[in-house]
């Protein structure tokens, strides 16, 4: 029983692990960072749950996992919230943003 | 507005006693009470000018849960399509796109829950709320806006508002 729930850790934690290299690699790769924002936030999201729910799985129906998903709740709450003043920050201040235009053009974008 | 305050003193005094997990000491079960009652009748005060009534339908609150449901499913089918974006960029390309998505929330709330997860959704981030009720939407992909124009989360959102 402990050798399945350590392999489901195992698993878990490597996932969150890949997934925050991926938001990294992400920051690196996207053009601007109206884009560049949509790459962090992969690391905001679903590596967090993955690394919390693996922690969860070793630590099992105790107080410390309540604390674990209060922290993933709590995640989950601010981190849109950092994201919105960023790139709302970014856009009052007219930081020009790579845009790919529609082939039919039917919306052009709208400017600040 | 009462039942409010006392929801609201039950669920501080949950809240403390699984922060703390000591279940069993008097001292520090009296200061959890003291800060609870600290803490609601301040909230009472609030609810005097600002009450929870003119931001939000209580009931949404009871149906957050079946969307948070929802939402994690939609999380992390985005999740997989930002990565994949990430990891082959030449056969997944990216196309930013900024336009201007309709919202047919009322409440403050509601609007707060709308653009809250459009944020939190990979690929999408709000930008601003603009007038006519109107929210500016950068996205990822052209396929990530058009999925967000269909409106699915939208009506979600606007149906846990209703009476």
């Amino acid at each position: 029983m402990t050798l399945i729930i350590d392999g489901l850790t195992a698993i878990f934690l490597a996932l969150g692990v890949f997934l925050a290299f991926t938001g990294a690699l992400g920051t690196l790769r996207f053009p601007d960072l109206y884009t560049r924002l949509h790459a962090s936030s992969i690391t905001d999201t679903l590596a967090s749950f993955m690394i919390l729910f693996g922690l969860m799985l070793q630590a099992g129906l105790t107080l410390i996992s309540v604390k674990l998903l209060l922290i993933f709740l709590f995640l989950w709450y601010t981190s849109p919230a950092s994201s919105h003043a960023l790139i709302r920050a970014a856009y009052l201040n007219r930081l020009p943003a790579r845009l790919i235009r529609r082939p039919n053009k039917e919306t052009p974008p709208s400017k600040p | 507005m009462f039942s409010y305050l006392r929801s609201l003193s039950i669920g501080l005094l949950v809240f403390w006693l699984l922060l703390s997990g000591y279940w069993d000491n008097g001292l520090l079960l009296l200061l959890g009470v003291l800060s609870m009652l600290l803490v609601v009748y301040l909230a009472g005060r609030i609810e005097r000018y600002y009450p929870l009534r003119s931001l939000a339908n209580p009931r949404t609150l009871l149906r957050l849960p079946a969307y948070w449901a929802w939402l994690f499913v939609e999380v992390v089918k985005s999740n997989i399509d930002v990565a994949r974006r990430i990891w082959f960029p030449r056969r997944y390309p990216i196309s930013p796109v900024l336009e201007q998505v309709p919202m047919t929330q009322t409440t403050r709330l509601g609007r707060t829950i709308y653009a809250n997860s459009i944020t939190l959704t990979p690929g999408t981030i709000s930008v601003r709320i603009m007038p006519d009720s109107k929210l500016l939407v950068h996205a990822l992909t052209h396929q990530g806006m058009d999925d967000l124009k269909a409106g699915e989360m939208d009506r979600r959102v606007t149906a846990m508002g209703e009476q």
